[in-house]
């Protein structure tokens, strides 16, 4: 392109109009690249569904969660309301007229999910009580008149769009928008509360039939508290304090650590203006135990990440934000790889769909499952005839197919409520031998088979000391997990599991006649031993003698229960072998299970300085050049000069000379040339080399991998150590 | 003791009337009548009123206005966030609400003055016009010009007006430098005990009768007196607990004439109140709810009882670093973090060059890269430096746990300080296990 300008300068060229490029969406970039495009396409719309079905799943599950302390909070919101409408006739709330009714709600630290409460608080809040209500962000309001400004303009803003047929009557007010003051909200809200038709909500909401009260109160919601400047919130509060007898005001307090931050924040001349309430939100780890349940551990949502996937989103959220937001997104994410990647994940979909999927399947997918490993394995144990039917028959190939997605789906029918029982049982042991969290025993199932495990054998151990009582409600407990499966195998266990309940109760009808005699003769015993330790004095008898009490208590023929109770944890052992098999043993179990970790980890938990190292220190890793190409160690000339000024960098110690450094730059780059024709050229740098070296080093200080040091001139000093 | 006021020039029942109102203020009643004069006199142009919190400046002064009917406007300066409010809520008071129309944009205080003798001309003071500014100590933190405006505001404008200053600031705390027109100054003393008892027992509860209440004030100001003398808290104190006190009278188990026994009933609760007296840990409607509960050993569900917060695994790490830096010198960072730390003299290491302890001084800032050579130091596994790492530095801050000391816009070493107190930090180390008292300089 070139201008007429006679001057030097820059000059925006705008891209012709001509060729307009059709907007790619999701789809375009799920099914590019790949080359068989009806598939992946078919994946994508897989894909949707499930995140849609998730999407709605998560959101009942938020709901669920915030619902108690919403509630409470909805509760006393209603209270302050009626309370300032009838003030003038109570004595106690007269005496504290000029308190403002405050919420302190506190989240905890996982700051990003706070975002979905709030909304969905104040929906409720705009649904039911008030239709004034406020959100602010410490963000918005860094000076006393920013956030008033803000509160108004919502307020204000607000109604104006709601009445829009009386337009003369209320627009004026926000237009004059010379001073913002309480003042000026305190008659803004005398004329909407006095037509009660002004307040009512408009064609948007006509159909919530809910009737506001006719002093409806302005609720205030900060969302972060701590973020906040100390000034500005004093300052809103002694203002807001003067116009308690006017307006119905009321403050939402989202806090995220603690709610002494209160008192940190502000005086007492402020805090006693106003009258605090505590709600306390569950903590995230409870939230995070329920949408796993929800999602992970369930058979509805075939895709099922695998064991080190989910100690990675796991890990995310325990050692790093604690947001469950995060927790999802990094679950769909996964979920999202693995359409993508995975082709034969046209099949994880519904059971018809994918039977019916698998009756079509294409000779190039059908190749594709003879490669699965599972699949490999399974052939392997077949008889040589099937054998051969299954490498060379395609249709077989697709019935044997459909007969192992119906046993996977029955697997995982089987699987998630054994792993709840199992939970149950092991769950209320000291020293809780696996796990407190039913998902830490769920990845030690899905890494190996649990029951080899050592901690496994130590929970049996204990399950085989359990008093009575306790395992008995144990098994009251995992009778009703088991009671809504519908599989052949689960009902037999549930039938099982009862039966043994039923004997403890037997048992404990026939033992109460027995118990009276049984416990003479243990009493007759203990006191017989006893008479005999008294005896015998001397250290070697003693120790004979216990030895020899200890052989009669092993010989000792074991009560009933005792043998009812081996019986049902030799059952229960039984249950787990058969049905908590880690999912590799499935065959084609590779169409629902995620299990590329390593990608999830990278993109979700970033590393930005090993890729800068990466960069500098393999170029091809970025740039895909094969002149780049080049065995570790040796230095190319032909990578970018910043690559070669850093691999030097490396050789150096903490303090680098410069013109060292320039020389051997210089050697590097000049290898390229292979022949040093001129001897007399040898000491002198080439100016372009030099400036390159500059700029190198230059850019590398950007980085922070050297900078400049006072200590020796012409020196420069090294950042970093270690690494890749 | 209440002497009726009395100054000519206004109706006898409003003065009466005045004094009920302003029960143990009626020596700095008189003196304020006697300053403001007759209604259409000239009065004194500023007058400074100073005094403690709740003393009854603000009440007294817009009392006596309000009940004489004399023009006024009381501006609290906390709201005024721009000087224009200020100058359009004292002309809407005066000049009806169409004058502040021509204020300019952002007026400045001579903008202010042409359009009060503007308005003035056309709608002269009759009556003396009085402007309080409640809170004035904000004032200096305004414009310049507008504490001494206001002083002297009488001869600029030329007109009928006296300027009221309410501050819980001495006078000598405002005089600017370069002088200004001295106001009268005028001090409102604490209430005594015996005022505090009469003005508390002024509120009572209407079902009961005045010398029951009368003996609860007692009670309660027996109590309280000798820790909380500011009436607002008193009233507040006295409104929770009247409702414990009057619990045996409720279920017939004492007559009000019994005050031993309501004295041996409430005074358990006057104690208990006594530990979170100006703390407002409980809100009133909470304090009712337990009363009424009845839950003696309940524990109360306090503000700072909560003082537990759930940290994700790395950024109590990252905390516990962070105090670490900001509490040891980093001289002996090489002892504490270094395997091989070379031969440093124990005792010669150990010689405190700092007579006070780190804890006295408080946190001393530190760069990030000391914050993450201790954290990669502290931490028991090792940690990638991933994205997230950093980012819930940032966190932190906006918890307000660390304290960005830098700019905002230096991206390059930021510092930090922390905040959290030695409790915080050690319940949080005790969570993973980090002894961090053998970690810190101060405890060696």
């Amino acid at each position: 392109m070139t201008t007429t300008s006679v001057s030097k300068g820059c000059f925006v060229f705008k891209p012709s109009a001509k060729v307009k490029k059709r907007k790619l969406d999701a789809e375009d970039y799920f099914t590019n690249g790949s080359e068989d495009c009806e598939n992946s396409k078919e994946r994508f719309r897989l894909c949707q569904d499930m995140l849609d079905k998730m999407k709605s799943e998560t959101e009942l599950v938020q709901d669920e969660l915030n619902k108690m302390i919403l509630d409470s909070l909805l509760e006393f919101i209603r209270k302050s309301a009626t309370s300032f409408l009838s003030r003038e006739d109570d004595w106690a709330s007269h005496m504290r007229a000029s308190e403002i009714p405050t919420a302190a709600l506190v989240l905890g630290v996982n700051v990003n999910d706070h975002d979905m409460t709030f909304q969905s608080l104040s929906d409720r809040l705009q649904q039911s009580v008030t239709p004034f209500v406020v959100s602010v962000q410490a963000k918005e309001c860094t000076v006393v008149r920013h956030l008033l400004q803000k509160v108004l303009q919502r307020l204000m803003g607000m109604s104006v769009s709601m009445n829009e047929d009386e337009e003369e009557g209320s627009t004026d007010v926000p237009q004059k928008r010379v001073h913002c003051s309480l003042r000026a909200l305190c008659d803004w809200y005398k004329t909407v509360s006095k037509k009660p038709s002004g307040i009512s909500p408009g064609k948007k909401r006509s159909s919530s039939e809910m009737e506001f009260p006719a002093h409806p109160p302005i609720i205030l919601i900060f969302k972060d508290l701590e973020a906040f400047s100390p000034r500005v919130l004093q300052d809103l509060i002694l203002i807001c304090s003067q116009y308690t007898q006017e307006l119905p005001l009321l403050f939402i307090f989202g806090i995220a650590t603690s709610p002494s931050t209160i008192q940190r924040m502000l005086p007492h001349s402020v805090t006693s203006l106003l009258c605090i309430k505590l709600f306390q939100s569950s903590s995230c780890t409870q939230h995070l135990a329920t949408v796993i349940d929800k999602l992970v551990l369930t058979s509805q949502f075939l895709f099922k990440p695998s064991g080190k996937v989910l100690q990675v989103l796991v890990g995310l959220f325990l050692y790093h934000d604690f947001s469950v937001c995060n927790f999802i997104k990094g679950f769909k994410l996964s979920m999202l790889e693995h359409f993508h990647s995975q082709p034969l994940s046209v099949l994880c979909c519904k059971k018809e769909d994918a039977l019916a999927r698998a009756e079509r399947l294409s000779h190039q997918e059908v190749e594709r499952v003879r490669q699965l490993p599972s699949f490999m394995r399974y052939v392997e144990e077949q008889e040589p005839q099937e054998q051969v039917e299954l490498l060379t028959n395609d249709e077989h190939v697709k019935e044997v197919c459909q007969k192992l997605l119906k046993s996977l789906r029955k697997y995982h029918k089987n699987y998630f409520p054994i792993l709840r029982c199992l939970h149950e049982l092991t769950a209320s042991l000291p020293k809780y031998p696996l796990g407190k969290q039913i998902r830490e025993l769920h990845v030690t199932c899905l890494e190996r088979k649990v029951w080899e495990t050592e901690e496994y054998e130590t929970a049996l151990q204990l399950l085989r000391l359990l008093a009575k009582d306790e395992l008995v409600s144990v098994l009251h407990k995992c009778i009703e997990i088991l009671n809504p499966g519908k599989t052949k195998k689960i009902r037999e266990a549930l039938r099982q599991l009862q039966d043994f309940t039923a004997k403890f109760q037997q048992l404990d009808a026939c033992t109460d006649s027995s118990a009276v005699e049984m416990h003479t003769e243990g009493g007759e015993g203990d006191t017989a031993s006893g008479h005999s330790l008294q005896k015998k004095t001397d250290l070697f008898h003693l120790q004979k003698t216990l030895l020899q009490m200890k052989e009669s208590c092993r010989t000792k023929k074991r009560s009933p229960f005792e043998l009812l109770r081996n019986q049902a944890v030799e059952y229960i052992d039984g249950l787990v072998r058969m049905h908590l098999t880690p999912p590799e043993s499935q065959p084609l179990y590779e169409v629902c299970y995620y299990t590329s970790s390593g990608t999830l980890r990278r993109h979700l938990n970033a590393t930005p300085r090993t890729s800068i190292q990466t960069a500098l220190s393999h170029p091809y890793y970025y740039l895909q050049n094969e002149a780049l190409r080049s065995e570790a160690g040796a230095i190319s000339s032909a990578a970018p000069d910043i690559c070669i000024a850093y691999k030097l960098h490396l050789e150096c110690g903490r303090l680098i000379n410069l013109y060292d450094w320039l020389e051997a730059y210089t050697t590097v780059v000049s290898a390229a040339k292979s022949d040093s024709p001129d001897p007399s050229e040898k000491g002198k740098v080439d100016e372009v080399r030099h400036a390159r070296f500059i700029r190198a080093v230059s850019e590398l200080e950007f980085l922070g991998f050297v900078k400049s040091t006072k200590q020796k001139t012409d020196h420069v000093a090294r950042l970093t150590w270690g690494g890749c | 003791m209440s002497v009726l006021l009395q100054h000519p020039g206004y109706a006898e029942e409003r003065l009466r009337s005045v004094t009920e109102r302003l029960p143990c203020r009626e020596a700095q009643a008189c003196t304020m009548l006697a300053l403001m004069g007759e209604p259409e006199q000239y009065s004194y142009p500023s007058i400074f009123i100073y005094g403690h919190r709740a003393a009854g400046k603000s009440y007294v002064t817009q009392t006596l206005l309000k009940e004489l009917e004399l023009p006024h406007i009381v501006v609290s300066c906390v709201e005024c966030v721009s000087a224009g409010l200020l100058f359009e809520q004292v002309l809407m008071a005066f000049f009806g609400s169409s004058s502040s129309a021509s204020l300019p944009r952002s007026p400045s205080f001579s903008d202010f003055v042409r359009l009060y003798r503007q308005l003035c001309t056309q709608l002269p003071a009759n009556q003396t016009r009085y402007i309080v500014l409640d809170k004035a100590e904000l004032l200096r933190d305004m414009d310049a010009n507008f504490l001494p405006g206001f002083l002297r505001l009488q001869e600029l404008v030329d007109d009928n007006v006296t300027v009221i200053f309410l501050s819980e600031i001495v006078w000598d705390k405002f005089r600017p430098n370069t002088g200004c027109f001295e106001p009268l100054l005028l001090h409102f003393p604490n209430y005594s005990k015996v005022e505090l008892q009469e003005i508390l027992a002024q509120d009572c509860h209407p079902s009961y009768s005045p010398e029951l209440y009368s003996s609860y004030i007692n009670i309660l100001l027996g109590v309280f007196y000798s820790v909380c003398r500011d009436l607002r808290e008193l009233r507040h104190l006295a409104a929770l607990n009247f409702v414990k006190f009057c619990e045996p009278l409720e279920n017939g188990e004492a007559k009000e004439k019994d005050t031993h026994k309501l004295w041996r009933n409430i005074e358990p609760h006057l104690k208990r109140a006594m530990q979170t007296v100006y703390l407002r840990e409980v809100s009133s409607v909470q304090w009712e709810q337990q009363q009424t509960e009845e839950r003696e050993t309940a524990d109360m569900r306090v503000l700072s009882a909560h003082d537990h917060v759930e940290l994700p695994y790395y950024s109590k790490f990252l905390l516990i670093a962070a105090y670490l830096a900001s509490y040891n010198p980093a001289r002996t960072d090489r002892r504490f973090f270094l395997k091989h730390h070379g031969k440093i003299k124990k005792t010669n290491f150990l010689k405190k060059h700092e007579k006070t302890s780190n804890h006295l001084l408080g946190p001393k800032p530190f760069p990030l890269d000391r914050l993450l050579a201790i954290f990669y130091s502290v931490v028991d596994s090792r940690v990638a430096p991933t994205a997230s790492v950093f980012s819930q530095i940032s966190s932190l801050v906006t918890l307000q746990l660390l304290s960005q000391v830098s700019h905002d816009d230096q991206l390059d070493a930021p510092k930090y300080k922390c905040t959290v107190s030695l409790d915080f930090i050690r319940a949080i180390s005790r969570t993973v296990g980090f002894d961090i008292v053998r970690y810190l300089y101060d405890f060696l």
